[in-house]
């Protein structure tokens, strides 16, 4: 006879995957489990043990170890572990020890499968592991934005129109006119397949009526060339992405290296409620300081708009980073107004988030300014730091704080020629301190705004060179990128957490995006990758086979979630109208993303143990 | 403080030998079931803990005289230092006004459903005394469980009822040291058992559960003993160190 037992089925209802099994289900669970009480510090699974168990943690904490001994996880109140050791042959694959006086239900194997074989969505939930749970969020929240699941395909409803490089303007009008097209693709004249550039209306209009040319001029003569394109089978997102960053408004889309249609501005548009090119428009309209710092909220609601139309990650980082980098530009062609030309050749940089584009609401100012190796302090010194000053000053007004450890162009060390700054780079990669590196890995990410960007590329080029053949420099970055640890085990740590100044939360860029930024950091360098952008990154870190196999694709996923969690956080702060920070109360937080933060600083925690493994000792990595 | 001496039983301090009391109840009960009960044995006063099976038993009242009050539901759940077996739990809700005979039920014609609602104890006695034959109880104070089933059994075939029993306040009370003045507020104010119980079980951090149902607090008995074996003994302690 089975009798009910509600004080268990009830508080089983309480977590995942048994809320959201039927009441009767649970309550018959309820009546087959076993109870047991374990002291703080004793054995629960030893391993290699025989298992025919589900542990489900109802009060206490347990510590879950790899077989070598170190910690794997932390797990408290509703927590279920062992399920991987009954898949694993029944064996225990992942010893455990009561860290906390614990109470656990445990429930029988023939009761645990027989839930599995009747609800899916518990098979689901306790089949994959963590990294597969992870996995499923992401994707799940990817799918929830149609920029994010349509591909660009989907979009293309004709045949592209081009015209012979070797054609007329004249005729290249024409063509326009009779195929109702705003935009041509312009080919080789010996291969038609082959797009050499692209004219719009307003290319007519800027390069070819307003210049005066006679209408014979050949098309090649005013066309655009290095081409942006997009693959077919992308997404629409990216081709969002590839509009804002390159400020354009038609994107040729190839297959297989040949031309299958144009995608316009209005194309996307009905895919943003409000399109974010319109805001970079009209940063890039504002006539003084003034109207440019009164952008600041048509900005931020720009951003919450992104996060609540749920667009990924790399999508608002990019946007936010784009708008940042129009205000500076703006800034810049503001400054030279007033304080004429510069006398020399330059080059405005953005550096840390804004050079990733992972740029979010609240981020620093990090910029410097690169100089012509003709400078002349005495001669030039007072107009670039009059300059920097008005730039710096407007991007503060504008909502980009002031760097507090001094890293941007009004600092005269960071306000240098080129033959400084890459003395600069070569001496943190030659001798590199710890110290220095905390302040300086800043600038391994760096992006060019404004002037001579190519030589930020090849800035970007001595970096990569150098970095990879250099293990002691990679050691120090590691070591650096060590130095903060996810929370594991999230709420008891979490209350245990050293400095307790916000306990009841916790700072998701501190111990989360911003470890985990550092740590992609070392690998792209080791891997000789110029990529600035962290998901960039990745993908170089994945070809190199840096990392072991599937591993990229957790980071990925880690990197996603974490930053998701911290987007939906500005975000509800802004339309709170508070300011918006990095610390969440996990109260606040949803088991769903508490479980899939927990998952993600698992990841995050068994990158930094590979990092560590990776880059051992100061001694080996000298020998190296 | 002389009523405080006399109020002290002697049988307290000095256990019976349990082995050799069974084996003579089992000759002298009439009852059939009592009979059984006591012929199934107990283990001997040196069994370690550890091989000891053990029951948590927990019987919610009326009121707290045995002679005035009734038994209101009985709830057991057997176990082990090892584990609670959740599957093996019985629960009675018993009728305390109008004892029904079976004769009574096949006279009215009361649904089965109805029955389970309004049992009398002596219907449910074959199966409790099978659920506690050769386990030992664990309760949390044990007069209330040992003199209402004495008395009820009394009243109903006309023989009591004697067992040996662990007591998880008794223990607690070993290992928790009170100020002077707070035995003597206990003594006087009579805290509700389940508070005490849920007392007992916050010291060695057992999560809080709803109070006053026999099965629960029979559950939270049974954590709470595994809880005080983990803590203040061994799983080789002999049962006579606990039991009375």
């Amino acid at each position: 006879m089975e009798v009910e037992l509600l004080e268990i089925s009830d508080h089983l209802r309480r977590f995942e995957p048994f809320e959201a099994l039927p009441v009767e289900v649970v309550q018959e669970l309820a009546a087959q489990v076993e109870v047991a009480y374990y002291k703080a510090g004793s054995t629960i699974l030893s391993f290699g043990d025989e298992i025919h168990e589900v542990y489900f943690v109802r009060s206490g904490s347990v510590e879950v170890f790899r077989r070598n001994g170190t910690l794997y996880n932390r797990l408290e109140e509703g927590s279920l572990f062992g399920q991987m050791s009954l898949l694993m042959h029944n064996r225990v694959r992942f010893p455990a020890r009561a860290l906390e006086d614990s109470l656990l239900y445990i429930i029988p194997e023939a009761q645990f499968n027989q839930l599995c074989d009747d609800h899916d969505a518990f098979a689901d939930y306790v089949e994959l592991g963590d990294r597969a749970r992870l996995r499923q969020a992401v994707s799940r929240a990817n799918q929830s934005n149609e920029l994010m699941r349509t591909r660009i395909q989907q979009l293309i409803n004709r045949e592209p129109v081009s015209i012979a490089a070797t054609a007329s303007v004249f005729e290249a009008g024409q063509r326009m006119t009779e195929e109702g097209v705003s935009s041509l693709l312009i080919c080789a004249a010996d291969d038609p397949g082959q797009v050499v550039g692209i004219i719009t209306d307003r290319d007519l209009r800027t390069r070819f009526i307003a210049a005066g040319l006679p209408l014979k001029t050949a098309v090649a003569g005013i066309m655009s060339e290095n081409l942006i394109s997009i693959e077919a089978q992308q997404y629409v997102f990216e081709a969002m992405l590839a509009m804002l960053r390159y400020r354009i408004h038609h994107l040729p889309v190839m297959r297989d290296r040949r031309p299958v249609g144009v995608i316009s501005l209005s194309d996307l548009i009905r895919y943003e409620s409000q399109n974010s090119l319109l805001v970079v428009a009209r940063i890039l309209r504002a006539q003084d300081v003034e109207e440019l710092s009164g952008l600041k909220p048509e900005i931020e609601a720009s951003f919450v708009r992104m996060v609540n139309e749920e667009a990924n990650s790399q999508m608002v980082g990019s946007a936010m980073s784009v708008f940042g980098r129009s205000v500076k530009q703006r800034l810049l062609e503001l400054a030279t107004e007033r304080l004429g030309a510069p006398p020399i050749p330059c080059c405005f940089v953005a550096l840390g988030s804004m050079a990733r584009d992972e740029l979010l609401p609240g981020g620093d100012q990090d910029n410097a300014l690169i100089l012509d190796d003709s400078y002349d302090p005495t001669v030039h010194g007072d107009y670039f730091k009059q300059l920097a000053t008005f730039i710096c000053d407007g991007l503060a007004a504008t909502g980009y704080p002031y760097c507090k450890g001094g890293i941007m162009a009004t600092t005269e060390r960071w306000r240098q020629p080129r033959k400084v700054w890459s003395r600069y780079f070569a001496q943190w990669i030659a001798k590199p301190t710890p110290e220095d590196l905390l302040n300086s890995s800043i600038f391994f990410d760096l992006e060019g705004i404004w002037g001579e960007v190519g030589w930020v590329e090849q800035l970007k080029e001595q970096i990569a060179g150098q970095a990879k053949k250099s293990p002691y420099f990679l050691f120090a970055l590691a070591r650096n990128a060590l130095s903060r640890t996810p929370p594991l085990g999230f709420f008891k740590d979490f209350l245990l957490e050293r400095d307790g100044k916000h306990k009841n939360s916790l700072d998701l860029k501190r111990r989360g995006t911003a470890p985990l930024a550092a740590l992609i950091r070392v690998h792209a360098l080791a891997a000789g990758s110029t990529a600035q952008n962290s998901f960039d990154r990745l993908d170089d870190i994945r070809d190199a086979n840096v990392l072991p196999l599937g591993r990229t694709e957790a980071l990925r996923d880690a990197l996603e979630f974490m930053s998701m969690v911290r987007l939906r956080h500005q975000a509800q702060s802004l339309t709170l109208g508070v300011d918006a920070d990095n610390n969440i109360n996990p109260e606040t937080l949803s088991q769903f993303d508490r479980r899939n933060l927990k998952d993600a600083f698992q990841a995050l925690s068994n990158a930094q143990k590979f990092l560590k493994f990776r880059y051992p000792a100061r001694r080996s990595a000298k020998q190296g | 403080m002389l009523y405080l001496k006399s109020a002290k039983k002697p049988s307290d301090h000095r256990p019976p030998q349990w082995p050799q009391l069974f084996d003579q109840l089992a000759i002298s009960a009439k009852n059939p079931g009592l009979k059984q009960y006591y012929q199934a044995g107990v283990v001997a006063p040196e069994t370690p803990l550890s091989d000891v099976s053990l029951v948590a038993l927990d019987i919610e009242t009326t009121g707290l005289d045995p002679a005035r009050d009734a038994i209101v539901s009985v709830g057991l759940i057997p176990f082990d230092l090892h584990r609670i077996y959740c599957s093996k739990a019985r629960y009675w809700v018993l009728n305390p006004e109008k004892p029904l005979t079976t004769s009574s039920v096949v006279i009215h014609g009361i649904t089965h459903a109805e029955a389970l609602v309004g049992h009398d104890l002596k219907q449910i006695l074959p199966e409790l005394l099978l659920a506690l034959a050769h386990r030992v109880v664990v309760v949390h104070c044990r007069q209330i469980e040992r003199r209402f089933l004495d008395i009820a059994l009394k009243e109903r075939i006309g023989e009591g009822i004697v067992f040996p029993a662990i007591d998880t306040m008794e223990i607690d009370n070993r290992y928790v040291r009170r100020r002077f003045f707070q035995r003597i507020v206990q003594f006087f104010g009579r805290t509700p058992e389940s508070i005490r119980l849920a007392a007992c079980r916050s010291r060695y951090h057992l999560p809080h559960y709803t109070p006053h149902h026999a099965l629960i607090d029979a559950l939270a008995t049974a954590e709470l003993f595994q809880a005080q074996v983990a803590w203040h003994f061994t799983p080789q302690t002999w049962v006579d160190k606990v039991w009375h």
